[in-house]
């Protein structure tokens, strides 16, 4: 059985290895004349006005939190259709079921308005 | 040495390496890095012991999902200058140097005295126990009402969610 | 053996890769100049064609500029994450049947494992991280802007492309890519091959529309909405650097182009080619060139969608994923499972 994973390795292990050079080779043979100008942020030729890590919309951290609840309703999904031609009526129902409650959640979401992005 | 065993050596070398990096870097980006370095040699070890399911779903739900989550969260609060969030010796390390050390002990104890005799391998040594087909058999036959039960508990946490991210409602 | 095999697989379609995205590029420019009534690049080389080499020998030429303000560390990881990731995901996908080489028979794919489809979701959900540490790590605010945008709009559509892959799966039974596409060289009625767009039609929509978003592509670029957002992401990028975020979109978009084929045209098979008697190897490498026939047409059509169509405002499009596409594929399931219960 890990045998048949091997080649993924090897294969991350050449893209990686691939990466790599291309990430470092203009460090090697590109020239370097840095100068203040050069190394300063890109602002539209402005001098750069404090710091980019300000404190941003809570938006992004909601749609995140989101995420990770459906994604492991997604994750239950896969197993179930796998089997799904095995477990006949019963599998049907079971996420039937299962969705039917997580759709609860998701018409809460969105009349509380938390996916719209204003 | 088996395939499995060689495995198992680097992975966890790479897994324990990088949790202490997660603990003793400063900046929290590079730590949550390191966190989903430690997540993919997790992964590693589940695929060392044919939990193939398992493996994965270790990289969509906590590398793919929750740490996308952490690294939001860190550039969220913008902790600026992190040298400033150091604590000195204060009475939290020392209690916390104390539990960890009482642990330890407690482990190597076990381990050295045999106090607990693991039975010999309960497990069925076939290939197939952790491949997504039988997880799913047995998942929504044996195991039906926890399954049901996970819906209810992720619906609690899309209330949650909506709470704590929109007050003012 | 198996491993020096696999060496030479790996080693083969990751060079395929990478040259098959410079190609694109060098194709994309091409067709948006006709597209736009210009003519493109057309001064290297026979009719341009030598264009994609001076690209990179200019990119590779250049210096490496990084912000003062930046963090070197993860300014330098983030291209070579996402880079990796790229071209990590075709592993799993088939890109011919079998084949006799040497004696031997070699199966069309790099690494034939039990979870296919989902190893393909792990890279794509790990996959946010490089765009999203190139935003932050720059310390621009064009930059971290596009990162945030961006990895928001891949999570909001991983989702709808992990829903639209569902129907595939029940209705093959099975996560292995190869099985999936042995599932569709049967036939319904007699005539029409069983590939699963006419299977799962809304399933093959949901998914072409989460492999755009996922990809980066117009109507959803949103991350580095020129107008904007100036470069996006990879505003503060220079050289090389650069050029791994440029390939590494267009890897996945090869990869994606891939996927859409082998889940649902039908991957490497060629409908009724069984009837005509040719001899085993004219067969395969028939089939790898259905392959690879399937993966350019999805690709050419990427390319048309990009320069016919305006971009989305990024409320519409987090409209789309959430509030469109997620019932859409949650139905799709509900759907084909009824439908599935009633056949049996």
């Amino acid at each position: 059985m890990l045998r048949n994973y091997l080649p993924i390795i090897m294969m991350m292990a050449v893209a990686a290895l691939f990466g790599v050079v291309m990430g470092k080779i203009n460090e090697f043979i590109g020239p370097k004349r840095p100068s203040e100008e050069k190394q300063s942020t890109y602002e539209s030729g402005m001098e750069p006005i404090r710091t980019a890590r300000e404190r941003f919309s809570v938006k992004f951290y909601m749609v995140a939190m989101l995420f990770i609840v459906f994604d492991i309703e997604v994750v239950f999904l896969y197993p179930w259709a796998v089997s799904y031609k095995h477990l006949g009526v019963a599998g049907f129902a079971t996420m039937f079921v299962f969705i039917a409650i997580l759709l609860i959640g998701y018409f809460y979401v969105w009349k509380k308005g938390a996916l719209e992005w204003d | 040495m088996t395939l499995e065993s060689i495995l198992f050596y680097i992975l966890s070398a790479v897994a324990i390496a990088s949790a202490l990096l997660v603990v003793t870097r400063r900046s929290p980006v590079i730590s949550a890095l390191y966190l989903i370095l430690n997540f993919f040699c997790l992964a590693g070890l589940y695929l060392t012991l044919h939990a193939q399911f398992i493996a994965v779903i270790q990289i969509i739900v906590y590398a793919g999902a929750i740490m996308v989550l952490f690294v939001f969260v860190i550039m969220l609060l913008n902790l600026g200058d992190e040298r400033k969030l150091s604590e000195g010796m204060s009475y939290k390390k020392v209690i916390a140097v104390g539990l960890a050390a009482a642990l330890l002990t407690e482990l190597i104890y076990i381990i050295e005295t045999s106090w607990i005799v693991l039975p010999a391998s309960t497990v069925s040594q076939g290939t197939d126990i952790g491949t997504v087909e039988y997880i799913g058999l047995q998942l929504f036959t044996g195991y039906l009402f926890p399954f049901e039960v996970t819906s209810i508990l992720l619906l609690v946490a899309i209330v949650g969610a909506i709470v704590l991210a929109k007050r003012k409602y | 053996m198996d491993l020096i095999e696999a060496f030479f697989k790996i080693v083969i379609v990751i060079g395929a890769l990478i040259t098959g995205a410079a190609v694109m590029v060098f194709l994309e420019r091409k067709i948006s100049a006709y597209i736009q009534n210009r003519i493109g690049p057309n001064r290297v080389g026979p009719r341009g064609w030598l264009q994609p080499i001076v690209d990179v020998v200019k990119l590779v030429m250049k210096e490496d500029i990084v912000p003062k303000s930046a963090n070197r560390f993860i300014h330098d990881l983030a291209p070579i994450l996402s880079i990796s990731i790229a071209l990590c995901t075709f592993a799993v996908i088939p890109f011919g049947n079998t084949i006799e080489l040497f004696g031997r028979t070699v199966k069309l794919m790099i690494a034939d494992v039990n979870i296919g489809m989902l190893y393909i979701l792990a890279l794509t959900s790990v996959g946010v991280y490089g765009i999203t540490l190139a935003g932050w790590s720059s310390n621009s605010k064009y930059s971290l802007l596009g990162g945030l945008r961006s990895s928001a709009q891949l999570i909001s559509y991983e989702l709808s492309m992990g829903l639209s892959i569902i129907g595939v799966i029940m209705v093959a039974g099975t996560l292995r890519l190869d099985q999936v596409v042995v599932h569709q060289t049967r036939y319904l009625w007699g005539w029409l091959p069983a590939w699963n767009i006419f299977l799962q039609p809304v399933g093959f929509i949901t998914f072409m529309v989460a492999s755009f978003a996922e990809t980066n592509r117009l109507p959803f670029d949103l991350p580095e909405a020129e107008p904007e957002l100036v470069g996006g992401y990879h505003t503060e990028y220079s050289g090389m650097k650069f050029g791994l975020f440029f390939l590494s979109e267009y890897a996945n978009m090869i990869t994606s182009s891939a996927l859409i084929t082998t889940l649902f045209l039908g991957g490497w098979s060629i409908p009724f080619a069984e009837n005509l008697a040719l001899s085993p190897l004219t067969m395969s490498l028939l089939q790898v060139g259905s392959f690879v026939v399937k993966v350019f047409v999805v690709l050419m059509f990427y390319i048309v969608v990009r320069w016919t169509i305006p971009r989305f405002r990024y409320d519409q499009l987090m409209n789309l994923g959430w509030k469109v596409m997620l019932p859409l594929a949650i139905a799709n399931i509900l759907l084909t499972g009824g439908l599935l219960l009633a056949l049996n």
